[in-house]
This record gives structure tokens, C-alpha cells and sequence, in this order.
């Protein structure tokens, strides 16, 4: 039985609820045991990187903190969370200014930081300690015929590239395929979806999302696996109006835990799948019967 | 005169240097010090030693004084060690017996208190007083230069100084690894800025070459060993067999006519993958020797042993086709050593941006020389892999250079060759050009004329560099084309630009085996990989071992009149050697005291020049004379202290510290 | 059409902001920027700009601060990292969009309502009240402050999230508010402490 600390990140108790749910349900299937990071806090995304840096690393420095206690490795599945996080690691290793500050953050509340915890990535996790037999062993539909186009996002390779490639990763790639779908070619898989500016600035926002559903259609893809919360959140939310703007649009876009755990039999409510803006329950049930 | 009559009669000179020693040191104090040290016979300070006035008094004095030792304070004895040698020499002491102190770049070029640049001085002085007493004559020994020469690699560089040496009337070996001569120039179509023919200027040379009586060229042939040192190198080389034999093939090709495969089949290296070949075969038509090579990794008969074997039929009753040769083994002697070998294209698919070997279309610029080369895969024609002409062509500078993720230097010649490439492309596709460069670098003679024939020719310069070439469109005019996006920072936006063909300008890097040869031949490397010359601006042809010469890219990236230029200095520098007939060896050697070697073998594995070999016999380490440099290094190393080392002898040492000390 | 002098003096260069952007934490290297431009060229939102980041970057090291603090390029940045992993000179580009983000911020130096400061600093206060942000109200007070207009526009995706259980209503919150809040004054101390 393998355990891990897990750090779900503000987004997936919210808009990326669905990610939690099925990732929960695949690493329970897997026998992996998920304990919650206790108390955690935001790791201040890209967002409180804008206000202030040092403080930034505090934020994410408090969690590190806390994980090193117990000697388990550190589970971030959020793609914003997991860049943080090794970032933080790194800068304190790095800056020797940034430590000396830290130190008393640290100090003041009460915890000691080593640097010790590992951060990983629930596809790094997936695909090197778990490996392909144990995944393949707990398939019981496997996704035959389902065309995927893989998106990564940027965060999780760039700009540390810890577990896959950086200009062309392909562990989700790995992981479908292994479970019966189809992965189609997809170079757009880690250009920028755009994060908070569809909100801050729509018609940016909108332009950026748009090319990465046009071009995933055009290459006869039924659905889009997503790895991060806002990814999924921006292609997903927002087809409306890329129809109005740009011309009929309408691709479900999935978390790829949400495809696991399809192809291991769970339905579609146990994996949030009822969950997503464009409906992805019709598409996928033509491969998937539990879909249905 | 000889020393050990046991009564010391030392002579100390102190330079003005001008003002550059005197405004800082007072020179006159020390002569005055070193006037009343044991030993010292006579003290003097002059304005400039290295003087023929100054020289003449250390001179004046040896005879008329009887001076047995000599010391001048001056400045570093990189600069005029060898004048003032000469001066006790020619006063009729032994050279050795002088000791020289730096008391300008150690002492009044560094300090501003005068007194404590004065005290300084007279310490230094004092040191070297009590050292040079010690000092025993010693002989600079004579080695003689065997007349030979090697040069490795056969590409422009080896072959002009292989001409130059043979026309001087020295005799070379020209070894090659391909089975032709020609190198990278052989693959070119156009050379800039002239835009002459490569091969119409680079196969004169090569049939040069073949016919002068002086050089022996071997094709096929690499070097396994190389043992010895200036003057006298024992170099052994293994010539590949080609299967076919040399004296009897008259260069009819033949056989590669009558090969039983009828269409080539395999991946042509020549054309860089982009065309095929046959087992057999020749790599240009104009290779020299114009010999054919039959490749045994796909020759059906060295693969099954049953083939109908027509190319020996072919041949006729020439008889040349010799399926049974054997690898030959050489061992030559040599006094001089060139290495020519080279340099190889930088591996585009370490920047994977730009989709080479994922996109049919991305060329590097190697290959696109091969495209519209007549001898080419297509005959000259610009036809893309997927069989489309091109009609907008897009060709990106500085791939794998002036990056640190990559090459962090410039490649020196890629901008030429780049607007060289969008000349041709332009004459022959009549396509839209687009050329994506940081910074133009145009400094040869003509080159920047060149540049201005380009920007008349209306290819669009865009200042920026690309950041993906990528098949997914935004508009409808990029549909089914490659997009390629960079900044266009003279007018600061960003631009996308679909086109058919990328061409991407790739940097030169060394030869994938530079750090396997360069070991072979005992000289170093710079930190990127490039063989090191001995000095960047005054010695770019020598390297740190004597008797080793580079020359051509193999030492920096470089065009071919820079190559051509470096090829006959070192021609010219191995001309010295073997003109000289011998060579003159720093009496500094270290030696060992063989009844005192115990045979332990410390030092053998330590010396960086392989100066120590072990005698089996004996069971006593060696040194040979001849290859040691001095570094000491084995002499710090022994573990009884038998190793010494001539003009640093542990008494010496030991003395100059004493006379800083006291 | 306003016809306007666009010649920069001398004097308009700010000395002591280009040796600050020399030095913030993955800008140590902005000197050798050599213009390349493959920063532009692989930013996403570069067509956006009002300077691209490579004549940003510029800007920035010969010191013309106005310019560079009141462009809308620093808050156009999504910190999507190409350009850092591009740069060959390695200069972490995003880094220093950071730290320019954060200077026009100190410095007071952009329109009220412009969202993308609001939303940073919402998103800080948030933290430090509750040690975790509630997308759901981050979105309101934020568009509060900047487009309430807007934030109608968005209820029917609003609906969408709250009827797909995806908006977290209730604020989340963490036990160790005050350890948290102890730790951000601690670091905030010690850098000022730095600073004088």
C-alpha cells in the first residue's frame, strides 16, 4: 500500500472539484492511500507572486514545512501548486537571502524547514511508482476508439521540466494510451491557455482558448484531457461565446483522472463528470458504458 | 667559464626600467644592499638591462671581473630570460648560471609604498643571491627532426598544407577516415561571397594532391597510436579496407553499374540521408582517389556470403574488386603533425522548436546545400521531401549557437552562408525568402557587399529569432503551411509566417570524436571543445606540444580563407621544425637518481606529457629528456624525493626562501 | 491627428531603476540581453502588448521606469514561463514581470480599476485573512471594485458553476490563521529590516 501526502489547493475544493473526485476514486483503486495535508494553505498561485516574492515563498514554505514532518512525498496535482512548491524549494536553495528571511518566517511560526519533502505530480506518481502493469491490471473498460487530444498546460513543464519532457511531454500521453484510448498528435499541448486573463481581459482570454479547441477538433479529437483546474476551467466555461466570436465550437474537455477512471469502471457521477459545462457524458459513453 | 672553483664572485644588476621600477623601487638602495651581501663581487643599477649597452656590461664584467654567477632584477623573465642568457653566454659563463628578479610586475607595478617596494626588493634580491650560488651549469640539448610530416584530415585545410608542404619538397601522409578527400567543402554547392562552385575550386586541389609525388594519401585510414615527441613521432594508422584495390582500379565505376541491386537502396551519408546509394559505390563523382568503396554492413555478399557477385564481373579483367582485403597496419615516422580534422554540424534536433525531424520540410542548411547542388539527391532541383517546390522559404540563423541552453559561441559563419543559401534559393524557386537573424555578421573581405546584393534581391530581413515552427493555423493563409513566429524587433512586432520550407541555419560544433583525438595526440581542448591553440592572438596554429600543429575549424569555427590562411601557417610552422633540422630542449627537465628509485611507479600515470615510462627490467622509472616540460609535477610527487628537477633543485628552492626569510 | 514628440532625453533615464531591475532574483543577467527577441516570440500574449517584452526588457536596463511601470504589458504577463525557458542568455523574464508587477504596484503606478492588480491584491488579502481563497468571492470582490457591470454579465456562468456544485459558497478557512498571519509579519519585518 503506498501512501502520499495530498495537497488538493483551493481550486479543486471549488471550479476543479471534479478533479478531486476522480482522482481520489483512481488512486483508491490503485490502493494508494491519500493523507491530507494537514492545515494547508494557499500556496498563493500566481497571484501573490504580483504582491510580494519572499512572502510568496512563506505561503508555500508553511506547507513544505508541514509535509517534512511526516516523511511521505508531497502530492500536488494542482499545476499552479506544484510549480510553487518546487519553486519555493529552489529559490531557498538558491538565494541565500531568501533562506535568511525565511528563517525567521519560519521561526515565528513555530516550524522548521529542512527541504527536505518531495513534490510530485499525480502523473509522475502514476507512471513511475505505480507503473503501467499494476494501472493496466485494474482496467475493466478499456477506452477503445476514444480519440484524446493530450493538454498539458504550462506549469508542469515548464520552467522545471522534472518528470517529462519539456517542449513534448507525454506521460498523460503514456498514461491513455494504456488505458485503450487514442492519443492524437497535438503540438499546441503546452502553449498557454490564457490562466486568469479570460477573466481580467476576455478577449485575450477567449483568443487563447479558442486556438486550442479549434485546433484539437482539426485533429478529429472527440475530447480534451486537461491536467490542471484552470486549464479545464477556461476550455471548458467558455464555448459559448468562442462559438459566438470564432464559429461553432463544442468539445468536452476532461480531467485525465476523470478517463482512468472511466476505463476502470466507475460511472460518471462518482468521477464529477456531471460536473463539466459542455456535457461529456453523450461522447463518452460510446466508449465507456459507465459513462452513461 | 665553469663555476666550483668554490669562491663565489656574484654579479647583481638592478633596472631603472625607467621610471617604471625606479619611480616605485629606490634602485640605488638596493644595488647598495646587494653590494654588501656575501658572494656578490659587484652591484650595479642601470636605466635598461635589456639594453645593448646594458647587456654589454654584464658581458664586460664576466671577463674583466671574473664573475662566476650573475643576477639581474628587472622585469618578468617571460620577457627577457633569453636576453640576459645570452649576455652571460656571450661574456663565455655558462647561461644557467643567471637567475632573474622580477622586482617590476612582482614588485613596483603592484605596490604604491615606496619603502615597502624598496624592502620587497632588496628580500627578492637576497633570495635570489643565495640561490643562484647553488645553480650548476647546465646544456640545452639538440634533437634531431625526422622529415616527415602527418597531417589528419583531408578537408581543405589538410589538403592546402599538405600542397604547400609537398611543393616546399617535404614529404607528407595525408590520412583521411572518408573514403574521399574533400571534407565539408566537398558537400557545398557555392562558397560566398564569390558564389564560385565549391567543388570546381576544391577538386583542382584534390587531384593536386593525388598526383604529387611528395604526398601519400590514404583514404579510409585513421590513426590508432601516436607515441614520441617533437621530431620524432611514431604514429601507427589502420587504412580500412575498401574491397577494392587501389593500383588496379582505373576509375571506371563499373561496377557500381553492375551491382546486382539496380536501384540504390541505402541511406546516402554523402547526401546526408536525403538521397540513396548502393553498397557500392562512390561518394561524388569527382572524389579522390576515384576509387569506389564497397560498405560490408549492406553488401548482400558480406551479409549472406550468396551473392551473384556481378561487380566482379563488371571489373572485367581488371581484376580490382578484392572481397577478401584485410586491413592494413602503418607505422610511419614523422617529425611534424598537423591536425585538420574539422568540424561537424550542430544536431538540429536539440532544438525542438523547430520541428526538425518531425516536419518533412524543416531542412538543415547542410542539406539544403545538397538539394541544389547539381550532384545532388534531386539533381539540383528544389524538391521538398513531401515532393512540393517551395514557394515561401523561411531560413533561421543562429540554430545551436549564442545560446546557452546550446552553444554559447557564435559560429562565425552562418550569416554568410545563410544569405549565400537565400541567394540560390531565390534563383531557383523564385520563392518568397524570409531570413530570421539576430545580428548580421559580415566581417571578411566582400562580405558586407554581399550582404547589400542580398537586401537588393528583396529577401525580407526580419531582425528577430524564431521561436516555433509549428503546422497549426490562426488565419486561412496558413492552412497546410509551417508557421514560423519571431518578433520582428526593428519594427517590435510579433510576426507569423507561413511557409512551405524552414531552413535552419545550424553552428558548427567539434567533431563527435575531438576529445577521443585530441587525447591521441597529447594536446588540449577549450572548455567548448575546440583544440586549444597555444596563444589566441599571437599562436593560433601551435598548440601546448611541440611539434603538433592545427589548423581549420578544428581549432574554431571559420570560414574557408581563414581555414586556408591557418592551414599555411602551419605548414610553414612545420617547415620551421624540419628546416631547423633540430630542435633546441629546455635544460629544466626533471631527472631521477636511479640507484635511489625504488621502482613504486608514482610517477608515471602523473606527468601530464607521458615523459615517464617504468623499465621493466631495471624496475626504475625513466624520463625522457626530450618530452619533459619542467612542471615539477613528478618531482612533488616522489614519494622518496629521488625525482629532481634541473634549475629547481629542492637546495635551491630551499635557499630562496631562507633569503626571503631572514 | 496630435502630432507629439516621442524623443527621450537623457534625463528621463532613471539610473536607479535600471540597477534595481539588474537586481531582482532572475534578472542578474538582463545586461547581456542581446535582443534577440525569442522572448516576443514565444510569449502567447505578445500581440497584446503595448511593448513587447524584449523591448520591455530594454527599457528596463537603460532605466526608463515611467515607460516601463505604466505599460500594460507587466499585467498582460500569465506567467506561462516560455519565454524563460527560451532566453539564451537565461534571463528569467517571467521573474522580472514579476518584479515589475510588483514595483507598479508599490509605486501606485496603474489605473484604479484595472482588474489585474485588484485581483493580486484580493487574492493577498484573501490569504491572509482566511490562509485560503474561495474563488466564488475572490470573483465578486473583485469585480466589485473593477466591473460590476461585468460581473452581471457573468451570472449565467455563475449559475452554470453553482448548479454543477463547482462554487464553493461557504468561505474556506484554515486553523492556523494566526500562525500564518504570524509568518507573513515575520518575513515582512525582516525585509524591511533588509531593506534600511
Amino acid at each position: 500500500m503506498k501512501r502520499y501526502l495530498y495537497y488538493p489547493g483551493c481550486s479543486l475544493r471549488g471550479t476543479g472539484k471534479a478533479y478531486e473526485e476522480s482522482l481520489l476514486m483512481v488512486f483508491k483503486a490503485l490502493n494508494i492511500e491519500l493523507e491530507e495535508l494537514e492545515d494547508w494553505n494557499c500556496c498563493g498561485a500566481t497571484a501573490y507572486m504580483a504582491i510580494d516574492e519572499v512572502s510568496s515563498f512563506a505561503l508555500a514554505g508553511r506547507n513544505l514545512a508541514i509535509a517534512e514532518k511526516k516523511n511521505l512525498d508531497l502530492l500536488a496535482p494542482c499545476s499552479a501548486c506544484f510549480l510553487v512548491l518546487n519553486k519555493t524549494q529552489r529559490y531557498i536553495k538558491e538565494y541565500p537571502k531568501v533562506a535568511e528571511t525565511l528563517a525567521h518566517g519560519f521561526k515565528a511560526a513555530g516550524l522548521e524547514y529542512h527541504g527536505t519533502a518531495k513534490v510530485r505530480h499525480p502523473l509522475d506518481v502514476l507512471i513511475n511508482d505505480i507503473g503501467m502493469d499494476q494501472i493496466k491490471a485494474c482496467i475493466k473498460t478499456p477506452l477503445t476508439g476514444l480519440k484524446v487530444a493530450p493538454y498539458y498546460g504550462c506549469q508542469i513543464v515548464r520552467p522545471y521540466a522534472t518528470f517529462d519532457l519539456m517542449y513534448y511531454p507525454v506521460t498523460m500521453d503514456k498514461l491513455l494510451r494504456a488505458v485503450g484510448a487514442e492519443v492524437v498528435d497535438y503540438p499546441l499541448k503546452t502553449r498557454c491557455c490564457g490562466g486568469s486573463q479570460k477573466g481580467t481581459l476576455p478577449e485575450v482570454g477567449l483568443s487563447l482558448i479558442h486556438i486550442l479547441l479549434k485546433e484539437a477538433r482539426r485533429r478529429e479529437a472527440h475530447i480534451v484531457s486537461t491536467i490542471c483546474p484552470l486549464c479545464q476551467f477556461n476550455l471548458d466555461a467558455f464555448q459559448d461565446e468562442a462559438s459566438k466570436k470564432y464559429g461553432e465550437i463544442s468539445m468536452p474537455v476532461v480531467y485525465f483522472t476523470q478517463l482512468l477512471g472511466l476505463a476502470f469502471g466507475f460511472s460518471a457521477k462518482e468521477l464529477g463528470l456531471e460536473r463539466n459545462i459542455v456535457a461529456a457524458k453523450q461522447t463518452l459513453a460510446k466508449y465507456a458504458p459507465a459513462a452513461a | 667559464m665553469e663555476a666550483g672553483n668554490g669562491h663565489l664572485r656574484i654579479g647583481v644588476y638592478v633596472c631603472h626600467c625607467g621610471t617604471n621600477i625606479a619611480a616605485t623601487v629606490d634602485v640605488k638602495a638596493v644595488a647598495e644592499y646587494a653590494a654588501g651581501l656575501p658572494g656578490v663581487a659587484v652591484a650595479r643599477e642601470y636605466k635598461y638591462m635589456c639594453s645593448d649597452p646594458g647587456q654589454e656590461l654584464i658581458k664586460q664584467d664576466i671577463e674583466e671581473l671574473k664573475l662566476n654567477r650573475v643576477v639581474v632584477a628587472s622585469c618578468s623573465p617571460l620577457l627577457h630570460e633569453e636576453t640576459f642568457r645570452g649576455a652571460v653566454a656571450k661574456g663565455g659563463l655558462n647561461p644557467f648560471c643567471f637567475q632573474m628578479v622580477n622586482i617590476r610586475e612582482h614588485d613596483s607595478w603592484v605596490h604604491l609604498d615606496h619603502q615597502k617596494a624598496t624592502e620587497k626588493a632588496k628580500a627578492l634580491l637576497r633570495a635570489a643571491i643565495r640561490r643562484v650560488a647553488l645553480h650548476k651549469p647546465l646544456v640545452k640539448k639538440r634533437v634531431p627532426i625526422d622529415p616527415n610530416v602527418l597531417i589528419v584530415g583531408g578537408g581543405i585545410a589538410g589538403i592546402h598544407a599538405a600542397l604547400t608542404l609537398a611543393n616546399a619538397g617535404k614529404h607528407v601522409y595525408l590520412v583521411e577516415r572518408e573514403p574521399t578527400i574533400g571534407g565539408n567543402m566537398a558537400k557545398f554547392d557555392k562558397t560566398f561571397p564569390t558564389l564560385d562552385c565549391a567543388a570546381c575550386i576544391l577538386t583542382p586541389k584534390m587531384t593536386a594532391v593525388k598526383k604529387h609525388p611528395n604526398i601519400t594519401l590514404w583514404t579510409l585510414s585513421e590513426v590508432t597510436q601516436m607515441q614520441g615527441y617533437v621530431g620524432n613521432f611514431e604514429v601507427a594508422v589502420t587504412r580500412h579496407p575498401r574491397y577494392i584495390n587501389e593500383e588496379l582500379c582505373v576509375g571506371c565505376l563499373e561496377c557500381i553499374e553492375g551491382c546486382v541491386y539496380k536501384q540504390a537502396k541505402v541511406s546516402d551519408e554523402f547526401n546526408l540521408g536525403l538521397g540513396k546509394r548502393k553498397p557500392i559505390y562512390i561518394s561524388f563523382p569527382q572524389a579522390v582517389p576515384q576509387i569506389p568503396v564497397i560498405d560490408p554492413e549492406t553488401c548482400i555478399d558480406f551479409k549472406s556470403g550468396r551473392c551473384k557477385k556481378t561487380c566482379i564481373e563488371a571489373c572485367g579483367d581488371r581484376h580490382a574488386v578484392d572481397l577478401k582485403q584485410q586491413p592494413k597496419l602503418e607505422t610511419i615516422k614523422v617529425g611534424a603533425i598537423i591536425l585538420a580534422t574539422g568540424y561537424q554540424p550542430f544536431d538540429a534536433r536539440k532544438v525542438p522548436d523547430y520541428g526538425y525531424g518531425v516536419y518533412p520540410n524543416v531542412y538543415t542548411a547542410p542539406e539544403v546545400e545538397r538539394l541544389i547542388n547539381a550532384s545532388g539527391p534531386t539533381g539540383g532541383e528544389v524538391i521538398m521531401r513531401d515532393g512540393r517546390k517551395p514557394q515561401a522559404i523561411g531560413i533561421i540563423h543562429c540554430v545551436g549557437s549564442r545560446d546557452e541552453n546550446t552553444n554559447k559561441w557564435c559560429s562565425r559563419v552562418c550569416c554568410m552562408y545563410s544569405l549565400k543559401l537565400a541567394h540560390l534559393l531565390k534563383e531557383r524557386t523564385g520563392a518568397e525568402v524570409y531570413q530570421f537573424y539576430i545580428d548580421m555578421r559580415a566581417p571578411g573581405k566582400a562580405y558586407e557587399e554581399f550582404y547589400h546584393q542580398l537586401l537588393a534581391e528583396g529577401v525580407h530581413m526580419i531582425r528577430g529569432r524564431v521561436a516555433e515552427v509549428t503546422d497549426w493555423a490562426m488565419t486561412k493563409e496558413e492552412e497546410g503551411k509551417l508557421v514560423m513566429r519571431a518578433e520582428d524587433t526593428l519594427i517590435s512586432f510579433v510576426r507569423r509566417v507561413p511557409v512551405d520550407m524552414v531552413v535552419l541555419s545550424v553552428g558548427l560544433v567539434p567533431q563527435e570524436d575531438a576529445k577521443d583525438v585530441r587525447r591521441l595526440f597529447n594536446i588540449s581542448c577549450s572548455t567548448e571543445g575546440w583544440f586549444l591553440e597555444r596563444h589566441p592572438k599571437l599562436a593560433p596554429v601551435n598548440t601546448f606540444t611541440d611539434g603538433i600543429f592545427i589548423a581549420g575549424a578544428c581549432q574554431a569555427p571559420k570560414d574557408i580563407p581563414d581555414s586556408v590562411g591557418q592551414a599555411g601557417s602551419a605548414a610553414a610552422e612545420a617547415m620551421v621544425l624540419i628546416d631547423t633540422g633540430y630542435v633546441e630542449m629546455e635544460p629544466n627537465t626533471a631527472y631521477i637518481v636511479e640507484e635511489e628509485c625504488s621502482g613504486c611507479k608514482t610517477c608515471v600515470p602523473l606527468c601530464p606529457y607521458s615523459a615517464i615510462s617504468f623499465l621493466a627490467d631495471k624496475k626504475v622509472a625513466q624520463i625522457n629528456e626530450v618530452v619533459c616540460k619542467g612542471c615539477g609535477t613528478c618531482v612533488a610527487a616522489c614519494p622518496s624525493g629521488t625525482i629532481k628537477q634541473n634549475l629547481f633543485e629542492d637546495e635551491e628552492i630551499f635557499e630562496e626562501i631562507q633569503g626571503v626569510l631572514v | 491627428m496630435a502630432v507629439k514628440s516621442l524623443i527621450k532625453y537623457e534625463i528621463e533615464r532613471d539610473p536607479a531603476f535600471a540597477k534595481w531591475v539588474t537586481g531582482v532574483m532572475g534578472g542578474e543577467r538582463i545586461r547581456n540581453c542581446i535582443q534577440c527577441g525569442l522572448c516576443s516570440a514565444s510569449c502567447p500574449l505578445s500581440p497584446y502588448m503595448d511593448f513587447t517584452p524584449r523591448r520591455l526588457i530594454h527599457m528596463a536596463r537603460e532605466g526608463f521606469k515611467r515607460d516601463v511601470l505604466e505599460s500594460f504589458t507587466i499585467w498582460l504577463c500569465t506567467s506561462c514561463y516560455s519565454c524563460t525557458v527560451e532566453c539564451p542568455r537565461r534571463i528569467r523574464v517571467t521573474d522580472v514581470m514579476y518584479a515589475l508587477k510588483r514595483r507598479a504596484i508599490e509605486d501606485g503606478v496603474f489605473p484604479r480599476r484595472f482588474p489585474i492588480p485588484v485581483l493580486a491584491s484580493e487574492f493577498g488579502n484573501m490569504i491572509r485573512r482566511n490562509g485560503r481563497v474561495t474563488e466564488s468571492w475572490l470573483v465578486v470582490r473583485v469585480f466589485l471594485k473593477t466591473a460590476i457591470m461585468r460581473l452581471l454579465g457573468m451570472s449565467k456562468l455563475g449559475t452554470k458553476l453553482f448548479l454543477t456544485g463547482r462554487m464553493e459558497i461557504v468561505p474556506a478557512t484554515i486553523k492556523g490563521r494566526k500562525q500564518l498571519q504570524n509568518m507573513l509579519d515575520a518575513v515582512e519585518a525582516h525585509k524591511k529590516e533588509v531593506a534600511a
